[in-house]
């Protein structure tokens, strides 16, 4: 079983009839995802890409029995969706939407903290690529068939640099089991550690491939966890040698403000924690072969 | 997004916290008239821009006149300061603050910032004020006290009366300190700050607990519901080309060097200025035209680097997924017959019809250096500068 999503993994679509929702939501079908329908409030009983449409996401749940949703919904609306989600018995929550106020995403963090550990959601980003376990299912904007279906597990804050790495493995002929884009805001859903633990017990993940940036104390809290708990290897590539001290590089999270913060601390760092750096973001590729050849 | 001095101790003083008397000119002659209305027999002239470090810089000057308030305003109005952090080409000087001097017995140091690791608000104090936070953490970081504040239910009076004792604050202006701290913790939390400062935070010799210096910055993303605070910026403190970038949707970061990169998604253009510098050159920038890379963005992103005087090279990579590449070499080729450039110009397409993206490019006119790896076109870049 892949980690997070599955083959038959029942999909709803938040903000399903959107000029966003709509396209990401063909294209998830196209590629095999069970889209199941999808949540636009006032649109409820109506049918859009041969699905049902509905008003709130518990009519959603209870009549389609969906356990995964993705948002397509502007960022003054995302957190109210993210919530409502959690609320309506939603498993797992993809928020692809960039803009989301740092405040709100601390809102939803403490709003999940109702649930038990058992109940409660995995809220992947937001502002990021979404996840694909190739071959069973994508509940994400990434364009599937650069991913070969494999062994391989990707975690990058980055939508496009874990592109860049899907397609570099493919070349070496090398498979993705599951790829998490976990998004580029100074708080997530599920951080670095969050998910390498998912892929230390998962049966089809042998190595994991982790790629970061400056900004913030994730990378390195994932390194410190799999130091002490696990046994898969780790790859690491931390992107911003040339980023300034206190700039926002694009992403909101990418910014340097404390030690341990810019990409050559944070490879020095991980080294400590027994992770495999790859030199250059043009041999991540390479450096997960030789750690697959040495296995 | 960051605001002047004035304009944070506006909105601190409208949250309780005690500011000393003092208002904002524009001209040399409003100065003078400026200084009599705030009174007092003392004044300090302080430069606004968006930078710390000013009195180090000149940017602030203590007055013992009003005709000095004026010649002091006469001095910095319409300058470039230039301070440790503004850069070699400073900021621009276009509006003074002018307020009343302060009789300082003690000088304390509080900040607010997002803690991600926590991720909660954490305040930041200490009795080192008016040294910078890195300096406090780095020579008396002995000295510092953290509060936590639980987002959900807000500071509560008991951390600030803590923070307060911590401060070893005498027990008659612990109210007034506690309220000090919690003023700064809701102006934090209610409009969507991401760092308040308040550096030096003074107990005067008249027992006054006053905010000298402050520094405010907002989250962007929370812009749309911050009507007041978005007016406040002031984009004579930016750089001109990240203005006119974001006025047209791109992220933008002037660096210093001199090829210019435009290339979709933040990381991989990090990863791509990483390889730049990898192979012995220098980023001119940072330029993330989104993940789709759609043309629109692509000839915006070609007219804002070829504004550029320092620019040598111009490199282009991008990874097309669901845009496909093909679809992104005619936008390359459309944009390049609107912009003339004349610096080499290296090109790597990656991803969806990578073929047919680079046999559009080479059925074109344009005159480009064509590259396949990430490695291979840093390397390409670099080689063209010579």
């Amino acid at each position: 079983m892949a980690v997070i999503i599955q083959k038959d993994t029942k999909i709803l679509i938040q903000g399903f009839t959107g000029k966003m929702g709509t396209f990401h939501a063909e294209e998830m079908i196209k590629y095999g995802s069970n889209v199941v329908g999808g949540v636009t409030p006032g649109k409820g009983g109506q049918k859009h890409l041969d699905r049902p449409v509905f008003n709130t996401v518990k009519d959603a749940v209870q009549e389609t029995g969906a356990t995964a949703s993705i948002l397509f919904v502007p960022p003054a609306f995302a957190a109210d969706s993210a919530m409502e989600a959690a609320d309506a018995g939603i498993k797992t929550c993809v928020a692809i939407v960039d803009g989301i106020p740092s405040h709100d995403m601390i809102r939803i963090k403490r709003y999940m903290r109702r649930y038990s550990r058992k109940e409660k959601m995995t809220l992947v980003g937001p502002n990021c690529a979404g996840i694909i376990s190739p071959g069973k299912s994508m509940l994400g904007i990434m364009p599937g068939h650069i991913y070969k279906e494999g062994r391989v597990g990707i975690i990058s804050r980055s939508g496009t640099l874990g592109y860049e790495a899907a397609q570099q493995l493919k070349n070496l002929n090398i498979g993705v089991s599951t790829s998490v884009g976990i998004g580029g805001d100074p708080i997530n859903g599920s951080s670095f550690r969050d998910i390498i633990e998912k892929f230390e017990t998962d049966d089809e993940t042998d190595v994991i491939l982790m790629i970061g940036e400056i900004g913030g104390p994730q990378e390195v809290a994932a390194g410190e966890f799999a130091k002490e708990n696990m046994k898969k290897p780790i790859i690491g590539y931390i992107a911003g040698l040339t980023a300034p001290k206190g700039r926002v590089m694009g992403h909101a999270g990418a910014i340097v403000s404390a030690y341990g913060e810019s990409a050559v601390e944070k490879v020095e760092l991980l080294k400590e924690c027994g992770v495999t750096i790859s030199k250059n973001p043009s041999v991540m590729g390479e450096t997960v072969k030789e750690v697959l050849d040495r296995k | 997004m960051d605001i002047h001095e004035y304009q944070a101790k506006e909105i601190l003083s409208s949250f309780g916290v005690t500011i000393p008397r003092g208002g904002i000119v524009y001209s040399p002659e409003t100065a003078e008239n400026k200084a009599r209305e705030i009174g007092g027999s003392k004044w300090v002239v302080k430069a606004q821009i968006h930078s710390g470090a000013r009195g180090k810089a000149g940017g602030v000057i203590v007055c013992n006149s009003p005709l000095e308030v004026a010649q002091a305003t006469d001095k910095l109005l319409g300058k470039k300061l230039v301070t440790i952090q503004t850069g070699p080409e400073g900021k621009i000087v276009n509006r003074i603050y002018i307020e009343e001097a302060t009789d300082i017995e003690k000088e304390l140091y509080l900040g607010l910032v997002f803690d991600r690791s926590s991720e909660s608000i954490m305040v930041v104090a200490s009795t080192e004020g008016g040294m910078s936070v890195e300096e406090i953490a780095k020579e008396k970081p002995e000295t510092i006290i953290r509060s936590k504040i639980e987002v959900a239910v807000g500071i509560q009076n008991f951390q600030a009366r803590e923070l307060a004792f911590g401060l070893g604050i005498e027990p008659e202006l612990i109210r007034r300190a506690s309220e000090t701290i919690i003023g700064c913790a809701k102006a934090f939390s209610e409009l969507d700050a991401t760092m308040v400062e308040v550096n030096p935070l003074v107990i005067s010799k008249q027992k006054q607990i006053l905010a000298l210096d402050c520094k405010m910055s907002f989250d962007n993303n929370a812009m749309f519901r911050r009507d007041k605070v978005s007016e406040l910026r002031d984009k004579t403190q930016e750089d001109e080309k990240e203005v006119y970038a974001s006025d047209r949707g791109l992220n933008y970061v002037s660096l210093e060097g001199n090829i210019g990169n435009i290339i979709n998604g933040a990381g991989l253009a990090m990863a791509s200025m990483d390889m730049i510098k990898l192979a012995g050159g220098e980023p001119a920038n940072f330029l993330d035209v989104g993940g789709g890379a759609t043309p629109e963005k692509i000839v915006k992103a070609f007219r804002l680097i070829t504004m550029d005087k320092k620019v040598k090279v111009i490199l282009v990579n991008i990874f097309a997924g669901i845009n496909r590449c093909d679809w992104v070499a005619e936008g390359i080729v459309q944009a390049l017959e609107k912009i003339e450039v004349k610096v080499p110009l290296v090109i790597r397409l990656a991803g969806t019809n990578v073929e047919k993206g680079n046999k559009i490019l080479q059925d074109s006119k344009l005159n480009y250096i064509e590259a396949n790896t990430l490695e291979d076109a840093a390397n390409k870049a670099v080689a063209a500068l010579k």
